[in-house]
């Protein structure tokens, strides 16, 4: 290669009939393995619906028990405000043993105690203690059941001191208002980062194995005594799975617009810009992990590894970035997801702010260059 | 027989463990997985950013807002100039909470009228906007009482007193590490037999395999046995990192949890071959994997909770073995459960895996090409 005869030298200019051969191949390879079909199609369905259904953080009907020692008035007007709270199913148990048994076999997620005085401490201006025990293993349903329980206890006050001609004296009552989900369901954030969870599947599994694979079966050799450019090699690796992405791409939107009913407020062009860029990206690590894997068993692993818990864990669908301690949140930079997922929901709930849609998508293309710029450096046409 | 099947593990385990790369991503990941995760996955909220629009020239604000500036949840507070800029704020996520005192606030709350404080909250993550608006709950209610306390007022009628059992801090830590275990016992089971048998079916060597005097029972004893003492090592690992490094307590007994464990990988390693038999080829087997493994993790409890699920796919989630090895090792850590509370989820687990690996063994023969 140091000298370039005219033959090397001819090679070195892209060819649209060499690529659009490489295309065709990839294409017939993809219909003869139905999985590949699977991946793009069928794959995107069943998770989506998996997560649209199954994934939320709106804890509503949490069975709760109530011991009540003493009944009264104020008790039945307590349990009464617990009972009708969309968020609590009551139980009522009449010993605090009961109420442990209940816990302990899950069978309530806390319990509410009102012990035999309530009634005359409440009645003789004193302040009554209300017990309340929350199971703490699982902390962030115990700690939003316990801003439940703390609702429910400020609205039996004020009715309480109506009740009785009096109005309720607090020096500071907090009025809030929660932006672009007013309704606070869990969904409407979820549902569209969990599409970057499916992005991210699709690109590594379309892509993980076809270099590998062929580098497994010994075509790679077949394909390197053709005229064909390494460049046009991974092209025509490229553009079959990036078109298929985006068919996956544009099922999934289809299914959270009309499926789920999440509203999105950005626009569509920048949605579908933005995706394109991280199916690059997520197909560029597709085939950097089949590049440096060389044989599929290898390359199957490190795609499982490498995909599905750091996107669901690092990427800020679920667990909130800013909060993790500085070092983890240096490593969730090296994962394309992170950036998508800022993305998605910015789109999605909030609109086209580019100050927070430009960084993220610079990211990515960085990324996106990477991957591609590596898989060519490793990929010569020489056999080791 | 056991010369057979001996011969078959030590086939297996080179296969696996034989070239560099398969060791490394047979031992390296799961190690780092457990530290970054164990770290990453939280719900507890820290350095939130937070800003404030103050209006009010009095005292009463400047006490509320020290409060917030106290507390271990808030960093980077932010000053705003005009109202304007509250929305600019939230919209380019320069904060996430912002707090409005109006004009005359002080003086509402010296004429003894209630002031209104406005609370304006990032709403794109649903979750961490309740829990930091039940933050900023805390931190009023607190300053309303200290108020009564110091003007003599009288107390409301009554009050919660709230108490958390075994997470007494409600740590989030205490409850996804024990779930990681689960988590990662899971990828390395399907790590090491989800593609086995698509391999050598890819390669033409299953059916050497089966033309030798092995019986399916010892190919699946041969394919099953290395996942077994690979995943049973690193869970080991991982649940003496979690005590160790993470100091979760364990309450319980090893026995209960190492019984979840048996019968989890062996549920686990069954639809991992299960699904590596079904496949011809390896794409096919990873494409297997991850429908699996996917629905999984998701329908498991590990992030979120199972009844907040609509109540058809809670039946689903019957079907899932981390769904009971999750409460398993939850209630061993932390709940100090013993065998008798959780007879209920060790013998769906025994039962998916028999049937499993049944069904793997048979399809060793039945599923040709």
């Amino acid at each position: 290669m140091r000298k370039p005869s005219p033959e090397t030298r001819r090679v070195r200019h892209y060819s649209a009939m060499r690529l659009g051969a490489m295309v065709r191949k990839e294409f017939l390879q993809i219909i003869r393995d139905p999985s590949s079909i699977a991946i793009a199609f069928i794959l995107p369905v069943i998770l989506l619906f998996i997560f649209g259904y199954g994934v939320s953080l709106d804890a509503t009907h949490v069975p709760i028990a109530i011991i009540v020692e003493q009944p009264s008035a104020e008790t039945a007007s307590l349990t009464g405000a617990f009972a009708s709270s969309d968020y609590f199913d009551v139980t009522l148990f009449s010993s605090i043993q009961d109420a442990e048994n209940a816990v302990r076999k899950r069978l309530v997620h806390g319990i509410v105690w009102l012990r035999g005085n309530f009634a005359q401490e409440v009645l003789s201006g004193n302040t009554a203690a209300i017990g309340v025990f929350v199971n703490g293993v699982d902390a962030n349903t115990a700690r939003i059941v316990e801003g439940y329980a703390q609702g429910v206890w400020a609205t039996w006050l004020s009715e309480f001191a109506a009740s009785r001609g009096r109005t309720l004296d607090i020096p500071i009552e907090m009025e809030y208002r929660i932006w672009f989900n007013p309704a606070v369901r869990s969904r409407n954030y979820l549902v569209p980062g969990m599409m970057a969870i499916i992005m991210t599947l699709i690109g590594a599994l379309l892509t993980a194995l076809v270099i590998a694979r062929e580098w497994e079966r010994g075509t790679m050799e077949a394909l390197m005594v053709t005229p064909i450019r390494v460049g046009e090699i991974l092209l025509g690796k490229i553009i079959p799975y990036f078109a298929m992405g985006m068919g996956g791409l544009i099922l999934s939107l289809a299914m959270t617009l009309w499926l789920f009913e999440v509203p999105m407020i950005g626009s569509l062009p920048a949605f579908i810009g933005l995706s394109a860029l991280f199916l690059l990206a997520a197909l560029g690590m597709g085939l950097l992990i089949s590049t440096l894997a060389k044989n599929q068993f290898v390359a199957g692993q490190a795609a499982i590894i490498t995909t599905f818990l750091p996107a669901l864990i690092l990427s800020g669908i679920i667990f909130d970035i800013g909060s993790m301690p500085a070092p983890i949140r240096a490593f969730t930079h090296l994962f394309a997801a992170r950036y998508y997922v800022a993305i998605l929901q910015t789109i999605f709930a909030a609109g086209n702010i580019w100050p927070v849609l430009i960084p993220n998508a610079l990211a990515l293309l960085g990324m996106a260059i990477f991957f591609f710029m590596t898989v060519r450096r490793k990929t010569s046409k020489r056999l080791d | 027989m056991f010369r057979r099947i001996l011969a078959l593990m030590i086939k297996e385990f080179l296969a696996l463990l034989k070239d560099k790369r398969g060791r490394t991503v047979l031992i390296l990941p799961p190690i780092i997985q457990l530290v970054v995760f164990g770290y990453a996955a939280t719900y507890d909220l820290k350095n939130v950013s937070l800003a404030i629009f103050n209006e009010d020239p009095g005292q009463v604000s400047r006490e509320v807002i020290s409060r917030f500036e106290g507390s271990q949840t808030f960093a980077q507070i932010m000053r705003l100039e005009r109202a304007g800029e509250i929305e600019t704020v939230i919209n380019k996520k320069d904060a996430l909470l912002v707090l409005h005192f109006g004009p005359d606030f002080s003086e509402k709350v010296y004429r003894s009228q209630t002031a209104p404080l406005q609370v304006i909250i990032d709403g794109r993550n649903s979750n961490s906007a309740l829990i930091l608006l039940g933050y900023a709950r805390t931190i009023i209610t607190d300053y309303n009482d200290a108020w009564s306390i110091r003007q003599g007022l009288p107390g409301p009628p009554a009050r919660l007193n709230v108490r958390a059992w075994f997470n007494p801090n409600l740590e989030s830590q205490w409850f996804i590490v024990p779930g990681i275990v689960g988590l990662l016992t899971l990828v390395v089971t399907l790590l090491v037999t989800a593609l086995s048998v698509a391999r050598e079916r890819e390669a033409g060597t299953f059916d050497q395999l089966l033309v030798t005097p092995l019986r399916p029972v010892e190919i699946l004893l041969g394919k099953a046995l290395p996942g077994f003492i690979i995943g049973t090592v690193e869970a080991s690992f991982i649940i003496f990192m979690a005590v160790i490094w993470f100091n979760i307590p364990l309450i319980g007994s090893l026995f209960a949890l190492y019984l979840g464990l048996f019968l989890f990988l062996m549920s686990a390693i069954g639809i991992g071959l299960m699904i590596s038999s079904l496949s011809v080829t390896q794409q096919q087997g990873l494409f297997g994997a991850f429908m699996f493994l996917v629905p999984s993790v998701t329908l498991s409890g590990f992030a979120t909770p199972i009844e907040n699920m609509p109540v058809f796919l809670q039946h689903v989630t019957l079907l899932n073995p981390l769904r009971y090895f999750l409460v398993i090792l939850r209630g061993v850590f932390l709940e100090g459960s013993t065998i008798p509370l959780l007879l209920h989820q060790y013998w769906p687990m025994g039962v998916i895996g028999i049937i499993s690996l049944v069904l793997a063994a048979w399809l060793f023969r039945h599923r040709m090409y």
